[in-house]
């Protein structure tokens, strides 16, 4: 049973239909803490909904999520606890600045030293020097590392990542994979859905493929991205 | 008790300072309360129809559609870049959260309110005089009921296409009671009738009060819920 694994993050049987769509048919997913696994498919495969589903932002319609031995549940605020999540959308508040949105997330996790630990967190994305600029006045990747040092903020042991790429420079983006893969080396697990193979390749232990909301591939990670790519192709073709 | 009092403070702080910065609902809310009493103040004959009479009304209506003006923007902020989810995914109880959005509701509505009574006064002529703590006792009792349940209604409403039409409809009949209740206190103290004479009416904005704050907290975990 799903409850039986003490650490990390488990899932059984995740089904999710919208109206007569079923954008999950199924997915079950194991990682142990220090495992990162990236989610690869096309548009409209499911993906989004698989993190919303596992961060309990969204309901299963079928089949249940547990972190660390305890059920994820709207009724249990604790059991949400250890995920740090990044969505599409940066979930910040664009009149407030960079400081004060990760202020009021601490506030929010009970965070001792709300300032400090907010400076110290967009420090960590090298954003030291616009701590107290407007979100509203930020540029897309701008806007994309302060949503990254509120997801990362609280030391989340499960962390779920959505395009966690997107918008960011060079520099930033290899800041960023240093910066998981600490994570994942001092025992987080990690849940990463990108469309850019060569990103997420090095940072993960497996990597999985999910079409039409099942998983169509669930592997350990070897050889090369560009090797894996054209099986990829081949997966999504259906 | 102490967590949930920390949270909805912290919640109630983060709108305020929004809404300081932005002042997008209080600006509307307090312009459309000043033009609705500018309105019905050219609109009345003082032959026909004394202010102590139609006052009350007035002053209802404008504190009532300024609150639905107010509500109408309580959760588009969280709407923007999906920030609701970021209260969602905190290791916090749904009920704090509405506690919180209450507590800084109230204060928005509270605001506009204390705007447009003296524009009341103003216009229509009222002599409050020693009526000055039962009407803010009854403002206080009758804008709970209605912005607990508006601020319920507004995170229903705020995923929906037609959120700025829906929520009115929704929340004028859950309305009225407080509406109607305390019109008739404000019309008793407005001429100066003991406050004896309105505490059955008092009793019911304050039992009003409690079940719909009651009732929003425990549903707003529902209504929260993609």
């Amino acid at each position: 049973m799903p409850s039986a694994e003490p650490t990390g993050l488990s899932a059984r049987g995740l089904e999710r239909v919208f109206g007569r769509r079923r954008a999950l048919a199924g997915v079950d997913l194991a990682l142990q803490a220090g495992e990162a696994v990236a989610v690869f498919g096309p548009n409209g495969a499911g993906k989004t909904t698989l993190l919303r589903v596992l961060a309990g932002l969204m309901r299963p319609t079928a089949g249940e999520v547990w972190m660390h031995g305890r059920r994820v549940s709207p009724s249990d605020p604790e059991s949400r606890r250890p995920i740090g999540f990044l969505s599409h959308h940066a979930m910040l508040y664009g009149d407030l600045t960079a400081r004060e949105n990760l202020m009021f997330a601490a506030r929010l996790y009970g965070l001792a030293d709300p300032g400090g630990t907010a400076v110290a967190a967009l420090a960590q994305l090298d954003l030291a020097d616009r701590v107290d600029d407007t979100v509203r006045t930020m540029s897309r990747g701008l806007v994309q590392r302060v949503a990254l040092a509120r997801a990362l903020l609280h030391g989340p042991s499960v962390l779920l990542l959505d395009e966690p790429f997107t918008g960011l420079d060079t520099a930033s983006a290899d800041r960023l994979s240093d910066l998981l893969r600490a994570r994942r080396e001092a025992g987080s697990a990690m849940v990463l859905v990108t469309h850019h193979l060569a990103e997420a390749w090095d940072l993960v232990t497996r990597v999985a493929v999910l079409f039409r909301g099942r998983w169509v591939l669930e592997e350990t990670r070897a050889g090369t991205a560009d090797a894996f790519r054209p099986k990829y192709r081949e997966l999504i073709r259906g | 008790m102490g967590e949930v009092l920390r949270i909805a403070l912290a919640v109630a702080a983060k709108d305020l300072r929004v809404e300081f910065r932005s002042r997008t609902a209080l600006t509307s809310a307090v312009v459309f309360a000043a033009l609705v009493l500018v309105v019905f103040s050219f609109a009345r004959d003082p032959g026909r129809l004394s202010a102590e009479e139609l006052a009350p009304s007035v002053l209802w209506i404008t504190f009532a559609f300024g609150a639905v003006v107010t509500l109408n923007r309580a959760f588009y902020v969280e709407r923007e870049q999906a920030a609701f989810d970021g209260l969602l995914l905190a290791p916090v109880s749904r009920g704090a959260v509405y506690l919180g959005k209450l507590g800084a509701n109230l204060a928005f509505v509270g605001v506009v309110e204390l705007v447009a009574f003296p524009l009341f006064v103003l216009f229509f002529d009222v002599a409050v005089g020693g009526a000055w703590p039962g009407l803010l006792a009854v403002a206080l009792l009758a804008t709970i009921g209605f912005v607990a349940v508006g601020t319920l209604f507004s995170a229903m409403v705020v995923r929906t296409r037609f959120a700025e039409l829906m929520l009115p409809v929704l929340l004028l009949p859950f309305m009225v009671p407080p509406l109607i209740g305390a019109v008739q206190v404000t019309s008793r103290l407005l001429v100066g009738r003991p406050l004896s004479e309105m505490l059955g009416w008092l009793r019911l904005l304050a039992v009003y009060d409690l079940v719909f704050v009651t009732l929003c907290t425990l549903s707003f975990a529902v209504v929260a819920e993609e």
